[in-house]
């Protein structure tokens, strides 16, 4: 009697199919980026809501023996000790690094605690992590390097952080910048990096401090450390999304 | 092939589903196909193993955009404490770079690809479609049977019985179950994010360089494809068929 039959078995897959991907992405479309009309960005942050809700939040991206490390292209919008540069060049970085970097401070303020400026020993004490790791760019391109630093996390918590915060806004010297989502920033692998391949950061690779996030495209891995900013809302620094970029780079 | 022979022979039918994810799967593989070449464009040179960069050596280079062999590097430095001859250099060349549009169409088709592609799979199985349809009967399938299907179509005018030919069949079935899944599965292992929650992706594939150039040639088979079918359509009567697969019953 199948014209009886409440639902057939292959309306219940579907209507079950469906119903699931209705219960993961009805929780997370509050914290979507915004997109700004363009379809593209609609696809950028459907990549996102998936990833973030389909994948294992917590796995470690890939990590490598000594004997896979590539060599590694510098691949940035300028050398910001060098007034040539144009946009990328920062006064303030050209000195630091003339000195050293004994002078430089790292500040982190926003929705935290006790906002305030870390030297580079006062960030060591708060833990280290070292991970070979791969580099993906979104040129298409990959290079493995061993990287030490300081667990985001571990400042993030140390500074305060409140329990509003959402978003974690790097700036560099550079003048570049990017953010990302507490899950990223709290992930076991996102460091700041001040030593490749066991010697201090080359200058050229984000000297003295750089942001490894693993899980992401490489244009989220800001150089030349200045600056932290935690935010309740979301901020598009860089303004990735205005320039046709997408936000997240988790693939 | 003259009109009036194509109101003689019978119109292949097509059930609904087979006509509306054949038509998403065509636009959505136009634009994985050209976005895809733009993205390639960006970095024309393919590598093997588990990672690859202007600083290592290519498996081989395409001189499709003005990237390809771009001199524009500084000195290379060094890496004080590794024992290999591992070095780190700044690029000074302004590269060719329209990645911000041509990545997210990609991975926007690729949503809407994997998604039609569901849909036609489930189908697929359930109505028997790739039982009754597409694998080939008891008796019908042989090395040499499916040689002489193909010499058959080099002539100037192939079988057309409205149903699917033995080397139809055979090549629909190798590009669903085979050349599709290696593009995607390839596409997932360059997901920084796909690949921490499935490192075999990394292994199954040789490494993220390896797995690009999988990635490269299993694209390239399905643009051949394309123009294999597209021509096998315009031979084989290009106004039915196209209507069959568009609107027919």
């Amino acid at each position: 009697m199948k014209e009886k039959r409440l639902m057939s078995r292959r309306s219940a897959i579907f209507a079950g199919l469906t119903s699931a991907g209705a219960l993961l992405f009805s929780g997370c479309l509050k914290k979507a980026p915004p997109t700004y009309g363009s379809i593209l960005r609609m696809g950028d942050d459907l990549t996102y809501l998936g990833q973030r809700g389909l994948l294992s939040q917590r796995a470690l991206a890939m990590e490598y023996q000594k004997s896979d490390i590539t060599s590694f292209p510098v691949t940035d919008i300028g050398d910001p000790a060098d007034p040539a540069s144009k946009n990328a060049y920062s006064k303030e970085y050209e000195e630091l690094k003339s000195n050293g970097f004994k002078e430089w401070v790292l500040s982190v303020d926003g929705s935290v605690a006790k906002p305030g400026k870390y030297t580079m020993d006062a960030l060591k004490k708060l833990g280290e992590r070292t991970q070979i790791t791969r580099h993906t760019c979104e040129e298409g391109w990959s290079a493995i390097a061993e990287w030490t630093g300081v667990p985001l996390g571990a400042v993030l918590k140390e500074a305060g952080i409140l329990s509003s915060a959402r978003f974690v806004s790097l700036y560099g010297f550079d003048k570049y910048a990017e953010s990302i989502d507490m899950l990223d920033a709290f992930h076991p692998q996102t460091i700041l990096a001040h030593t490749m391949n066991g010697e201090t950061i080359p200058a050229r690779n984000g000297a003295p401090l750089r942001l490894r996030v693993e899980t992401q495209i490489g244009y989220k891995n800001v150089k030349y450390l200045q600056r932290i900013v935690v935010t309740d809302k979301f901020v598009d620094p860089a303004a990735d999304i205005k320039g046709g970029w997408s936000w997240y780079t988790g693939i | 092939m003259t009109a009036s022979q194509n109101q003689e022979t019978p119109s292949p039918r097509h059930k609904r589903w087979v006509k509306s994810t054949h038509f998403i799967l065509t636009l959505s593989f136009l634009a994985l196909a050209i976005s895809g070449y733009e993205i390639l464009m960006v970095h024309p040179r393919l590598y093997w193993g588990k990672a690859g960069n202007d600083l290592t050596p290519a498996l081989f280079e395409l001189p499709i955009s003005r990237n390809y062999h771009h001199g524009g590097w500084e000195k290379s430095i060094p890496f004080k404490h590794l024992s290999g001859s591992q070095v780190t250099a700044a690029r000074t060349y302004d590269i060719f770079n329209e990645n911000g549009w041509g990545r997210s169409t990609h991975f926007l088709a690729a949503w809407v690809l994997v998604a039609a592609g569901l849909i036609y799979l489930v189908a697929g199985f359930f109505s028997g479609h790739f039982r009754h349809r597409l694998t080939p009967r008891r008796g019908e399938f042989s090395l040499r049977l499916l040689w002489a299907d193909f010499v058959s179509h080099l002539g100037k005018q192939p079988d057309y019985s409205g149903k699917y030919g033995l080397l139809q069949k055979v090549t629909y079935l190798w590009v669903i179950f085979f050349l599709f899944p290696v593009v995607i599965l390839t596409g997932f292992t360059m997901s920084p994010a796909i690949t921490a929650s499935y490192p075999f992706l990394l292994k199954m594939f040789y490494g993220h360089q390896s797995a690009r150039t999988i990635h490269f040639f299993a694209a390239l088979l399905l643009v051949l494809f394309l123009l294999v079918h597209l021509v096998m359509v315009i031979r084989s009567g290009f106004k039915r068929n196209l209507w069959a697969i568009t609107f027919g019953k």
